[in-house]
């Protein structure tokens, strides 16, 4: 029954095409290097007190994440996802913002929300099931952690879109995990963002895994700064766990959207150290000898060491540091254990105006909680229920 | 005959599938290797090999969108979605092309996938991970919704979806997961889709429900007859689209009085669908008005507040004897 011939089978050489200039690149950049080596010439010129509030605030994300590890384990906090080893690009990226500016996280960028003002119970509230916990604060610009992977890349790029429309000189920075990188939405989101030229810095934390997938087997391109050449932009990439290039590659991307030259991709490269959440066991999917070689290049002890150098950190600052922050997660996990969750409030925040039936639905589950079930009918009645 | 849990009952369908016909495929996160984040594939992997047991990229879209095509090609793919609040961006595929395919090649193409979820509440899972969206799935013409309550209903639904000619949105309700475990055959069952069970015979009252109410709706039962002596019965309906509409019936006719449980919203849920059957065809044998025991028309709290929200055996207890007492 077939129809057709089969058509003719290509032979021989290529047909000769033409090389289309594209004005599009890829780069990398590192500052200070895992083993503590300083590129002068790249060195970002920061104000020693803004060096000790970084180094402050990467401390502090450091150990409540380690304490949130705690809590979960004695059952004290639900499923836990750490960001142990991720610290420096959040807080680099954060670093490069203005009060003002939109901040649109995913869900590993705790030191940023510390950077930015967010007390440390939110976190605890969020990751101990209450809504508390994704209730920014007033006068914080921030969109709440956001679990659907990729989504939030199209929410930030309509923020920025939105700052271009109100011509207020603010800018939107976005998180977005290398898993993220394959989903539709961070792709479409990259292609509004240069159709309409928006003020967005996008960023992957590419920690080499999404769960139990490798980065590998996540895309087949060789870098995921390159996804942003596809639309038009220049994608970097930098030493994610080195808080210093983070810094020198954020600034002029924040620089660039917030002086009309749109978008930006920065890829950091950078590792999750611990379980994907403390439901993930990373055993199955990952050897110990690729941590430890991880650990080497954690960006805590490379910033410290850099402080250090520096001579804007010592022994007695650090220790100072520690206690104070040792004195907050105290009064953040007291706030929290000691905070009650009213079941009510659940009704309360679905639309404007309660309707009719959430008024009635809410009556009902007052009810129910209040009043005690009705007396057992006692054997003898067997029958006579009604 | 073994002791399994849910997962385990399910990773052994998967298993005794992939066995009968290589043209089994599963798809999806985290799904090779690591087994699943809740191990429903666990082993599969390492017996079926890297071409048949497939870690995708993080795209749902992509995991049921290929799908389509393999099946196109004469595949049959389990997709496993990683929760159900992250089914929605293949909500697109689903909607527009998994379910229409064979009418819109009047046949000449079919889709008989099977797309898996673990759905509901009462792990103390974060935000998105909790919700129980199956009446959407169940609105949609073309597919069928199933939805198993133990492990051997769940190995025996599993083997009987993945050999349906058609699409099967399974949802697996993730608090029954490991929460008892079921003698399981050493053969492979099917059940029908389409057909629930009477999960416990009563004269008195219908309780119908499915997934992990079930449990609660079980427990409501023993709690009515031992203190209010309310003899319930209870239906288990397994799958929601199709829906069991006779059993529904038989029983209605039999105790007058029903409860219907579920913990997805109220608002258009599965129960509205089975009240309006029973009023449309054995509205004159009830003697009480049909009462609904659900989630209610609210985001599924945080996990500190979900216990207000999802419905236990305290509130279908009370339903019920409310129901007789009116
Ligand atoms: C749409 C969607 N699909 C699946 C999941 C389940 N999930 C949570 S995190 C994750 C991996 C994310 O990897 P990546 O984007 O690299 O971020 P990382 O966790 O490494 O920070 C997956 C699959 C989800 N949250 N959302
Ligand atoms: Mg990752």
């Amino acid at each position: 029954m077939r129809v057709w011939a089969d058509p003719p089978q290509k032979k021989g050489n290529r047909v000769p095409r033409e090389n289309i200039p594209l004005p599009c690149r890829v780069e990398s950049l590192s500052v200070l290097s895992a083993d503590g080596v300083l590129d002068k010439d790249l060195e970002p010129k920061l104000p020693e007190a803004d060096l000790k509030r970084l180094y402050r605030t990467m401390l502090a994300s450091r150990m409540l994440d380690q304490r949130c590890l705690m809590l979960q384990r004695q059952g004290r906090l639900g499923t836990y996802g750490p960001c142990r080893g991720q610290e420096a690009t959040p807080l680099g990226v954060a670093y490069c913002l203005r009060e003002e500016d939109w901040f649109v996280p995913t869900y590993r960028e705790l030191p940023a929300y510390l950077w930015r003002g967010w007390p440390m119970e939110k976190h605890l509230y969020w990751w101990g099931g209450s809504e508390l916990g994704s209730a920014t604060p007033d006068g914080i610009n921030d969109l709440p952690l956001c679990v659907p992977i990729g989504t939030q890349c199209q929410h930030a790029m309509g923020i920025a879109w939105g700052c271009k429309l109100r011509g207020d000189n603010t800018i939107c920075a976005c998180f977005v995990g290398d898993g993220g990188t394959s989903q539709g939405d961070f792709h479409e989101a990259m292609n509004f963002a240069t159709v309409y030229h928006v003020p967005l810095v996008m960023v992957i934390q590419n920690n080499h895994w999404a769960i139990s997938l490798p980065r590998h087997k996540q895309s087949a391109s060789q870098t995921l700064a390159q996804k942003a050449l596809a639309y038009g932009i220049d994608g970097i990439q930098v030493d994610g766990n080195d808080i210093l290039a983070v810094i020198a590659a954020t600034s002029e991307a924040v620089e660039k959207a917030r002086t009309g030259g749109g978008p930006t991709v920065i890829e950091a490269i950078t590792y999750r150290l611990m379980m994907h959440t403390t439901a993930d066991d990373p055993k199955k999917y990952r050897t110990a000898e690729e941590v430890a070689e991880w650990e080497k290049r954690d960006p805590l002890p490379r910033f410290a060491g850099y402080l250090r150098q520096k001579g804007i950190l010592d022994d007695d600052t650090e220790a100072a540091f520690k206690d104070e922050i040792n004195a907050e997660i105290e009064h953040a996990v007291e706030i929290y254990e000691n905070t009650q969750h009213d079941p009510f409030d659940m009704f309360r925040y679905m639309y404007a105006e309660m309707t009719p039936e959430l008024q009635r639905q809410m009556a009902e589950l007052k009810r129910h909680l209040e009043t005690p079930l009705p007396a057992p009918s006692p054997r003898e009645q067997a029958g006579d229920v009604v | 005959m073994a002791q399994l849990t849910m997962v385990q009952a399910l990773n052994l369908a998967l298993a005794e599938l992939m066995r009968d016909d290589p043209d089994v495929l599963v798809l999806g996160e985290d799904v090779g290797v690591d087994g699943g984040v809740f191990r429903v594939t666990d082993g599969l992997y390492q017996e079926f090999g890297d071409q048949r047991v497939i870690d995708t990229p993080l795209a749902e879209a992509a995991i049921v969108g290929a799908a389509i095509g393999l099946c196109v090609r004469g595949f049959r793919p389990v997709c496993e979605m990683q929760f159900d609040g992250f089914s929605f961006p293949a909500f697109h595929h689903i909607e527009g092309h998994v379910r229409r395919l064979r009418n819109r090649t009047r046949g000449r193409f079919t889709c008989p996938m099977v797309v898996r979820m673990p759905y509901g509440g009462g792990i103390r899972a974060i935000e998105h991970h909790s919700e129980a969206p199956e009446a959407t799935y169940a609105h949609l013409a073309g597919l069928k919704v199933v939805i198993p309550s133990g492990p051997r209903n769940a190995r025996a639904l599993l083997r009987t979806a993945v050999l349906d000619p058609d699409p099967v949105i399974f949802f697996e309700p993730k608090a029954s997961y490991r929460a008892f475990r079921e003698e399981v055959p050493d053969d492979p069952e099917t059940l029908p889709i389409g057909k629930g069970v009477v999960a416990r015979a009563g004269r008195d009252a219908t309780i119908i429900s499915y997934g992990a109410t079930l449990r609660a709706a079980l427990e409501a039962a023993e709690e009515l007859y031992d203190e209010y002596h309310i003899d319930a019965e209870v239906l288990d309906l397994l799958s929601v689209a199709p829906l069991d509409a006779e059993l529904i019936h038989e029983s209605v006719r039999k105790t007058g009085r029903v409860v219907v449980a579920h913990e997805a919203p109220r608002h258009c849920g599965v129960g509205a669908e089975i009240v309006a059957r029973i009023v449309e065809e054995s509205l004159l044998f009830l003697e009480a008005p049909v009462a609904r025991v659900t989630g209610f028309d609210t985001i599924i709290p945080f996990f500190v507040n979900e216990k207000a929200y999802l419905p236990d055996a305290a509130r279908i207890v009370r339903a019920t004897v409310e129901t007789l007492a009116f």
